[in-house]
């Protein structure tokens, strides 16, 4: 998932007494299925909770490209230099969509950069830890890839409008990225041994961080419940965190790797698997800046923006002179 | 002799979309604005696609056993036949767009003679490449039209790229025997024939951008011929190369 502990109103879901006639009409909507548009009324708390939300996944995404950019120019063949770079640009789009998503509630995408480069708004966890060998291309598209996606497929019933649609094109991209991602891991794992001590070394690496990417147990957020509540979130942390679980362990299987997990085995009297929680102790360190990469991702984010303040002056100010002269010449 | 100048001639159209493509691959996270991190990685990836076809029909011409992987990844500088200019560093946004800007414009007028060789494969690969090229030449003239005629600051930065790789433009025109057997055998047009189209775009888009075209230095050379190239192209392959030649013979 690439949103973590999203705050809503923090006020705990109103009960029906509670609600206005307005906002009982906005829940009855809701309840029904049907999705609620741009222009259509929303409580305060709606719609900062999905600006917040929107917002922290659309960073994620431009942070994302950090983590696999470090390893485009060092991709080993043509054919896997070119798969990357389609990746990493898809990347980009979705920051794109869902960016416009959030401009329709009422906030710029310049806005948000802001929030994201001063550290007021956050990324995934996820992208604060290094990616260290070629096979960590193939651990971030099977590992990282399929965690977000266990998210994203659920919201593209979400309740609102522009996100639900940007998440229904997202998630056809997403699963060509998981697909490559286990066919890198696939030749690592079945190719020469120190393919396949790099195959197992990120699988070590990347285990626990994706676990981390549901967030902590939400069964007694208040922020979750008014967030499923408006549909903005469908299924539980921990929900999400077994269903990850269960679909990857035979993955892992098949590809003759281990997962760093002593305890993790079959329960069948509850038909899931019974694994060990990440440290959550560094999932808060990581969140507080205090992760593997977070200064260097900041760093390049920040440079990239200040570096290219010239251009995106340039650009406006020729466009300025160009609809000037189209006036004069009229 | 036709078959070495042949597979030369590969290399250098391969050669160049490879080292290009690299070098804007380089950007990918680090641009001014999101839409162009879209853009930069999307010629990147047509660059590299274009590489496959023009190393893989090189490998083919070749006839040695050779992959394109193998042509891109497994030979050392003076082996590459790129055109200075495209191996020359990123510096900044404004020396990048103006590298890809020179370049584009000799590509895209190198491919629509191509469309027209007497080799079927060269004019199909051309006639993909095309497509692309066009769209690229549009989009980076346009922006260093936007980035010349735009501040005071942008003004003087895109001068400065100018300034700078002015001198690397000189090579695409200058013929030599490979190119002389490629317009012999009508492969390929002669290298001099393209100097009058493709500095007329380049000078109708400087003079929008409301650039000033350098004095005439002495104009680099050695890039495609493999003599001499510049510091920079080492750095590259070793940072491209890195794995291959750490790992030999593994598939990934």
């Amino acid at each position: 998932m690439y949103a973590q502990m999203v705050q809503s109103t923090g006020k705990g879901v109103k009960t029906r007494a509670e609600m206005t006639e307005e906002e009982a009409r906005f829940q009855d909507r809701i309840d029904a299925g049907e999705k609620i548009e741009p222009r259509d009324w929303m409580p305060e708390g709606y719609r900062k909770t999905l600006i917040r939300q929107i917002g922290q996944h659309a960073h994620s995404e431009i942070v994302g490209q950090l983590p696999e950019g470090n390893w485009i120019t060092r991709a080993p063949t043509l054919e896997r230099k070119a798969i990357l770079l389609a990746k990493v640009q898809d990347e980009a789009g979705h920051g794109l969509y869902l960016y416009c998503a959030a401009e329709t509630l009422g906030v710029s995408r310049d806005e948000l950069t802001q929030d994201l480069l001063s550290g007021r708004m956050k990324y995934s966890s996820i992208f604060n830890y290094p990616t260290l060998t070629w096979a960590d291309m193939g651990a971030v598209g099977w590992l990282v890839d399929g965690a977000a996606i266990m998210n994203q497929v659920p919201l593209q019933r979400t309740s609102y409008g522009p996100y639900s649609r940007a998440m229904i094109r997202i998630c056809k991209e997403e699963s060509f990225h998981q697909r490559q991602g286990y066919d890198i891991m696939m030749k690592m794992a079945k190719g020469t041994p120190e393919q396949k001590r790099m195959a197992q070394d990120a699988l070590n690496r990347f285990w626990y961080p994706s676990l981390m990417m549901f967030g902590p147990s939400d069964a007694d957020s208040v922020h979750s419940a008014q967030s499923m509540a408006w549909k903005i979130k469908i299924n539980t942390n921990d929900e999400l965190r077994q269903k990850f679980v269960d679909q990857t362990v035979p993955q892992a299987e098949l590809l003759g790797l281990t997962i760093p997990d002593p305890e993790l085995k079959w329960n069948e009297a509850r038909g899931h698997h019974d694994f060990s929680q990440p440290d959550w102790s560094e999932f808060f360190a990581v969140i507080q800046g205090d992760g593997p990469c977070n200064s260097e991702r900041m760093e390049a984010r920040r440079k990239a923006w200040d570096d290219g303040a010239w251009v995106r002056e340039g650009l406006m100010a020729h466009a300025a002179k160009k609809a000037a002269r189209k006036v004069a010449a009229e | 002799m036709e078959g070495a100048a042949l597979f030369q001639f590969l290399l250098r159209m391969g050669d160049n979309t490879l080292i290009l493509g690299h070098r804007v691959s380089e950007w990918c996270g680090h641009a001014p604005v999101l839409e162009e991190d879209i853009a930069l990685a999307n010629t990147a990836l047509d660059l590299i696609g274009q590489t496959q076809m023009w190393l893989g029909l090189a490998a083919e011409v070749e006839g040695q056993g050779r992959s394109a992987d193998d042509l891109a990844f497994l030979r050392d500088v003076w082996d590459f036949r790129n055109l200075l200019l495209v191996e020359q560093p990123n510096g900044d946004f404004g020396q990048t767009i103006l590298r890809q800007f020179l370049f584009d414009a000799w590509h895209v007028e190198m491919l629509r003679r191509l469309t027209d060789s007497s080799d079927a494969r060269i004019a199909a690969i051309a006639a993909k490449a095309l497509k692309e090229a066009r769209y690229h030449v549009e989009r980076s003239g346009d922006t260093v039209i936007g980035l010349g005629d735009g501040t005071d600051e942008s003004h003087a930065r895109m001068q400065a790229a100018l300034d700078r790789l002015w001198p690397y433009l000189g090579e695409m025109f200058h013929g030599d025997g490979v190119d002389e057997a490629m317009e012999k055998a009508a492969i390929a047009p002669a290298a001099e024939a393209l100097r009058a189209p493709v500095s007329e775009r380049i000078e109708a888009v400087l003079d929008k951008a409301t650039l000033s075209i350098p004095e005439t230095r002495h104009a680099r050379s050695g890039g495609k011929s493999g003599v001499r190239h510049s510091e920079h192209l080492g750095h590259l392959l070793t940072q491209m190369q890195w794995l291959q030649r750490a790992y030999p013979g593994a598939t990934w």
